[in-house]
């Protein structure tokens, strides 16, 4: 195993048990918020759907791929982010006039 | 710091910007600012990759930009809040269907072998396994499929010998000498085993099975970065994994169900059985009418929330109701079951679009206590989570399902459309307590009723 590998196994560990220490403490009132961020952010694949589609000697298959992937993930983006705002803006707390 | 490097530094601080938006979503006053905090991550990350030096044209980038920009933000502001599960379906479907994608290009660009290959079937597999379930659960969220269980004989073993050979598949190509039509096939397999996985699966179900998709829909993006040997990937992905992991735990020990069960359970088939033993037992029924004086002349009242409260949109007359009772003096709080509704945190967001104050809201350990001194616990579309045959009835389905303990309430009240069973089609004996009082109608003509009587009542 490369230290490269091995380096990334760590990575992805640290992440995964922060991200379950993160989540222990989001209030259930806020699980869908919670839902929909995650699901924004898990659209970093983006990043991934970028390097394919504009690389210099990528067959033109895997272009075609590649662009699809970007407009799949940025959907995700844009919706993700712009919906959990939505849904964030609506908790308040206040009493009835 | 030179603009070759940049990327470098820009996923550092996307990554950083990551984490802080999950931390600073933990509350309500400082949410917000994890939005904003997950945006600017994702700019970074995305502005870092566009200025790499393997990045040559842009164009088609722009463009796909331009469309799924267009696409995603109709999306995210005409979709109405009732319709939140159905659009987090959907989310989790286009992401996935990314990562398999950029795994498919990846493998028909450089055939990569070892690590590599073994991370870029994973991706493979898990996206787009998740997009065809999330495409299915979407549909069965928007009614276009039946909600109820489609189950058959031997489906398990037929679901699992499928995903059986699409892994031998995957592990072939990733040991080599695979054929050429051993990829394609393999993606084949993954998209039907999406589909199979969410046949068998119920709407009740929905909550723990939309929380497996986000974990699934993450663990392909962290697949991804370890495919592509990219680190913001595999943090992004990995938090993604870890969130909807907790939250189908979360959703499991509230049904009192092991994922296994959720997944290969077929809630269905035990229900038959139980469906037809009540037929003929008396209930006590009330109109309006008793229902505002009741309310008005209480000193605690505790609403429980439903599904069939967002079917039929009656987040804002519970709201004026609300209103009503408090300028009366009556204590009016919202007691949530974690699996009410058809995904985590449903029922929150619903009373929080109708602007109800989110401190009256609370979960079901905190509420529990609280239901002896409640005058009347008002039932709107919630059925199985205030069934108390989960507390002694060991041959029912539910047994051992936390609930909320609204029998313990002076009076029930269950605004109902009519004696059929709920969802899991289980009756439910707390209809026919001398406590309870049954208000047959559809929940928000009812709920604006009670309100129009409530001026009179005295």
């Amino acid at each position: 195993m490369s230290t490269e590998i091995e380096l990334s196994i760590y990575v992805f560990l640290l992440a995964a048990f922060l991200g379950l220490e993160l989540v222990h403490k989001v209030s259930p009132l806020l699980h869908t918020p919670l839902m929909s961020l995650t699901n924004a952010i898990s659209a970093i694949s983006v990043v991934g759907a970028i390097l394919v589609t504009g690389a210099g000697e990528s067959p033109q298959f895997s272009k075609i791929l590649g662009a699809i992937a970007v407009v799949a993930s940025t959907i995700n983006i844009v919706s993700g982010f712009l919906i959990t705002d939505r849904m964030l803006k609506m908790f308040r707390k206040k009493e009835p006039k | 710091m030179s603009v070759e490097h940049f990327w470098q530094y820009a996923y550092i601080v996307a990554a950083v910007l990551i984490i802080l938006s999950i931390k600073w979503l933990n509350s309500p006053a400082t949410a917000r600012r994890g939005v904003q905090a997950g945006q600017i991550g994702m700019l970074f990350a995305v502005i870092g990759t566009l200025l790499r030096h393997e990045v040559m044209s842009y164009q088609w980038i722009l463009i796909a930009f331009v469309i799924g920009s267009a696409v995603g933000a109709p999306l995210a502001y005409l979709m109405p809040m009732t319709a939140v599960p159905q659009l987090t379906a959907l989310s989790h479907a286009f992401g996935a269907v990314a990562a398999a994608l950029v795994g498919t290009a990846e493998y028909y660009r450089h055939y990569p072998t070892g690590f590599q290959m073994a991370a870029l079937v994973i991706e493979t597999l898990l996206g787009y396994l998740t997009f065809t379930a999330s495409i299915a659960a979407f549909a069965k969220l928007q009614e276009l499929i039946p909600t109820r269980p489609l189950t058959y004989k031997g489906q398990n073993i037929v679901n699992l010998g499928l995903f059986a050979v699409a892994v031998l598949l995957g592990v072939w190509t990733v040991v080599g000498g695979a054929p050429g039509w051993a990829f394609p096939a393999f993606v084949v397999l993954s998209l039907l085993f999406g589909v199979l996985l969410i046949i068998p699966i119920g709407g009740g179900d929905m909550p723990t099975v939309i929380a497996l998709l986000n974990s699934y829909a993450g663990m392909a993006a962290a697949a991804m970065g370890f495919a592509l040997n990219n680190r913001l990937l595999i943090i992004a992905g990995a938090l993604n994994a870890a969130s909807g992991f907790i939250l189908s735990v979360v959703m499991c020990k509230a049904m009192n169900r092991s994922f296994t069960n959720v997944l290969f359970g077929a809630f269905g088939q035990v229900t038959e059985s139980t469906a037809a033993t009540t037929t003929a037992k008396p209930v006590r029924t009330a109109t309006a009418e008793d229902a505002a004086s009741i309310l008005a002349t209480s000193r605690k009242v505790v609403i429980v929330p439903g599904y069939g409260m967002a079917v039929a949109q009656a987040q804002h007359k519970v709201r004026e109701l609300t209103d009503m009772l408090v300028k009366r003096g009556v204590d009016v709080q919202f007691a949530i079951h974690p699996v009410a509704g058809r995904m985590p945190g449903h029922m929150n967001v619903l009373l929080a679009e109708a602007d109800i104050s989110y401190d009256r809201l609370h979960e079901m350990e905190d509420i529990n206590p609280e239901f002896t001194e409640t005058d009347v616990a008002l039932v709107i579309g919630a059925n199985d989570v205030v069934n108390p045959a989960a507390r002694h009835d060991t041959a029912s389905p539910i047994y051992g399902m936390p609930i909320l303990d609204v029998d313990k309430a002076q009076t029930v009240m269950v605004i109902k459309r009519s004696m059929n069973p709920g969802f899991a089609g289980i009756d439910n004996e707390l209809y026919y307590n001398d406590r309870t009082l049954m208000l047959f109608g559809d929940a928000k003509g009812f709920v604006s009723e009670i309100v129009k009587e409530m001026p009179k009542a005295a």
